[in-house]
């Protein structure tokens, strides 16, 4: 006799758990009932990421490249499961290796856009990057990759994320999340929130405790967000859906200068 | 008076290690029996036990692993892709990580330092290693702006006795990140490690002849100097040495770095938090038996606080626990090898007989295997040979100064220029003391730090080019206009 599957409950991803939406709506897509997340879900995750990110700012940049590389080996493990619910099995290969490749750069960006300032005076003068904060970001398509590409550059540098998921493609961003659940990410360093887009982008773009916004995958309602963000100076990115740079990370990432005399 | 406390002994267990009673060269991806048909033996210098029989490589067996190493740089290594290659080394350093008991165990069975040491420093820190330079392998656009980066070829890779794996570690991790092979040479005393390392090779499925691994002395070392396939040598260990292959190379135009001995100032300023300061001295030369090329050798004490800190310092070398490497309460281990234990012995000797005072803590030394007390000598003169020349054991030699000029001044009076180290509160004074020391690498209220992201070399007769971090890269890139 043919065996009868177990269906999967898509849920929240909200501090390292998987809640249901507080207001207890689903929405179904690709087939599914997904969770439908409510203005509170997302405070409660803007809440989370801001206590998560005074552990993960603090960690050693080799402890985060570690965290993001063991992501990349929880993706690996999972590669089938990703790819019955990404648009191709090359879109997971290519966001497990664009994961690896962020890795690597945890203990690096601070050597390549750090300096020591040689100023005219007896001063050691150094500068330094810091995270920014907390980073809500629309994740573009194609559902996997974009949402990699946006995420990984935004983490690595120790920033935290309140991520709004593809409103067409939500599956994949849960099936991440379960990669992150068990990958040795700090509780609410990620956090990825499904439902739709018009009901959750503009208070996360107002949230005066989120840091900077990556809208690329923002569509027509893009300008207005930004201007939402304005409130607070947030720091704002337009980038590339499938990119993978260096400036993908500074751009979330505070300066620091250090000045220091120098004398017996 | 405090003295080093009772325990039970606490050993690690050594059955994890699984040691072959002989073992061929590692070269094309598999070991071969050498071609010279010689073995020796190499020991356990706590117990002057036989561990295994190595073979000691020849002109013809070098001549062998250069052109295993040559054929996978031309047949796929140099072709494959940088995240590709960057992917291997992930795994390496997490192989590493898995298997960091079995090489801790190894590492203290073959070399004789003390198991925390090697459980705590030398593994970790190695995988970290491979870790740091796997993320560079598809960056190094990044590291050398405005450049095409493009890998050298064949490196000649030559390492002493004193952090065998972690200099294993240093020398192939920068080198395959840039895409070059490898053709590397364990000290003669210590192979063990890097023997186990090719298993850790056949676990990442590392294409064959990417790493070789040649057993042998000095004389196969010079032949791998000498080939004319190999391109690029990278030594550490004796200036004596380095000066000899720097001699060799000339005129041929093959990439050189050296990074060779050292003879250390550690300068204690009158505002220093003198108990953490004592523990940085400690730390500073009593490490890994001393057999440290950056080892703190030479102390400098201001004046107004020499009584204090020598008497802090006499107190606290009481505690430290000589002995057995495998127990995990020992803080001082085996000297390394019956030579190097002569030649300790013999510059302390001359330490006595210019006149230094000399001070060894009462200290219950094991019968049989290699050892050295820990010793401290006062009342030095510059021009004694225990202040000059590097010992490479647990032998301290404390010096005075009353300003900052002065210590300057006697800390870099020395052809060497590894590193340095400064304790004071003063953090303005730091930063002069760090700009005028000649030194690659001060340590400032701190000693002996080592991570891969931080560059480590030496000026003046230290020698040249830098491992770690960015820099580390340098030594394994040519360099194209963009």
């Amino acid at each position: 006799m043919k065996r009868l599957p177990v269906q999967k409950t898509y849920k929240l991803f909200i501090g390292g758990a998987f809640p249901r939406s507080e207001s207890g709506r689903t929405l179904v897509a690709e087939g599914a009932n997904v969770a439908r997340a409510s203005r509170k879900d997302l405070r409660d995750a803007v809440r989370i990421a801001r206590q998560a990110g005074v552990g993960w700012a603090k960690a050693t940049a080799y402890n985060r490249g570690q965290v993001l590389y063991r992501i990349a080996e929880m993706m690996e493990t999972r590669r089938a499961e990703l790819a019955s619910v990404a648009s191709s099995k090359a879109e997971v290969d290519r966001a497990i290796d664009r994961v690896v490749w962020y890795a690597g750069w945890a203990d690096k960006i601070a050597q390549v856009v750090g300096t020591a300032n040689p100023v005219a005076g007896p001063y050691f003068n150094f500068t330094v990057p810091e995270p920014t904060g907390v980073v809500g970001i629309l994740a573009p398509e194609p559902p996997l990759l974009g949402l990699v590409s946006r995420l990984a550059p935004v983490i690595v540098g120790g920033n935290t994320a309140v991520v709004i998921a593809s409103e067409a493609h939500p599956l994949v961003a849960i099936e991440l999340a379960e990669c992150l659940a068990t990958a040795d990410v700090p509780p609410g360093v990620v956090n990825i929130l499904t439902g739709l887009r018009k009901e959750l982008a503009p208070w996360l773009a107002s949230h005066m405790d989120v840091s900077a916004l990556d809208l690329t995958g923002g569509d027509g309602d893009a300008a207005e967000l930004e201007r939402l963000g304005a409130e607070n100076v947030k720091r704002v990115v337009r980038g590339k859906a499938d990119g993978q740079s260096p400036y993908d990370i500074t751009a979330f990432l505070e300066l620091k200068t250090v000045w220091h005399p120098i004398g017996m | 008076m405090a003295t080093a406390w009772d325990y039970a002994p606490a050993p690690e267990a050594r059955d994890i290690v699984r040691i072959q009673e002989r073992y061929g060269l590692f070269i094309g991806g598999k070991f071969v029996e050498p071609l010279s048909g010689e073995r020796y033996t190499t020991i356990d210098p706590a117990r002057e036990e036989p561990l295994s029989e190595v073979a000691q490589a020849n002109k013809a067996d070098v001549n062998r692993a250069v052109k295993a190493a040559r054929g996978a740089f031309e047949g796929s290594w140099s072709k494959l892709r940088p995240s590709e290659r960057a992917k291997y080394l992930f795994r390496i350093a997490r192989i590493l990580q898995e298997r960091s008991r079995e090489f801790a165990v190894l590492e203290s069975l073959n070399g004789g330092k003390p198991i925390r040491e090697s459980r705590d420093v030398d593994v970790p820190l190695a995988a970290a290693h491979f870790f740091y330079y796997a993320g560079w392998a598809d960056k190094l656009e990044y590291a050398f702006p405005n450049r095409r980066p493009r890998p050298i070829g064949v490196a000649g890779q030559i390492i002493p006795w004193n952090f065998p794996l972690l200099m294993l570690a240093w020398k192939i991790a920068p080198a395959l990140a840039a895409g070059n092979t490898v053709v590397l040479k364990p000290a003669e005393t210590t192979p063990l490690t890097a023997l186990l390392f090719c298993d850790v090779l056949r676990q990442a499925e590392l294409p064959p002849g990417v790493v070789n691994i040649v057993t042998g002395d000095g004389r196969t070392g010079a032949e791998i100097v000498a080939h004319p396939g190999v391109d690029k040598i990278a030594f550490t260990g004796s200036t004596e040495v380095g000066k000899a292959i720097q001699r060799t190379l000339a005129g041929t135009g093959k990439r050189l770095t050296l990074e060779l001995g050292g003879k250390a100032a550690n300068i204690v300023f009158d505002d220093a938090p003198l108990d953490q300061a004592v523990e940085g001295i400690i730390n500073g030369i009593y490490f890994n038996q001393g057999h440290v090329c950056c080892a703190g050798s030479r102390l400098f004490v201001q004046e107004s606080i020499y009584e204090a800190t020598i008497a802090k310092l006499k107190r606290r070398m009481r505690t430290l626990r000589v002995g057995d490497p495998l127990d995990k309460n020992t803080d001082v281990g085996a000297i390394n090898s019956k030579q190097q234990l002569e030649k300790i012995a013999s510059l302390v000797q001359s330490g006595v007989e210019e006149g230094a005072e000399i001070y060894q803590p009462p200290c219950k030394l094991p019968e049989r295997g290699y050892w050295f007390v820990p010793t401290v000598f006062t009342n030095v003169a510059q021009s004694y040979r225990i202040a000059q020349e590097e010992i490479f054991g647990p032998v301290l030699s404390v010096l005075t100064f009353r300003t900052p000029d002065e210590a300057i001044e006697k800390a870099n009076n020395t052809p060497y220029g590894l590193s340095a180290g400064v304790w004071t509160e003063k953090g303005s004074r730091i930063l002069a003391m760090a700009q005028r020391l000649r030194a690659g690498v001060v340590w400032a209220n701190t000693y002996n730090r080592f991570d891969p992201a931080s560059p480590f070399g030496g000026y003046k007769e230290s020698g040249f080019g830098r491992e770690g971090g960015r820099h580390g890269l340098e030594a394994y890139v040519a360099l194209d206009d963009a």
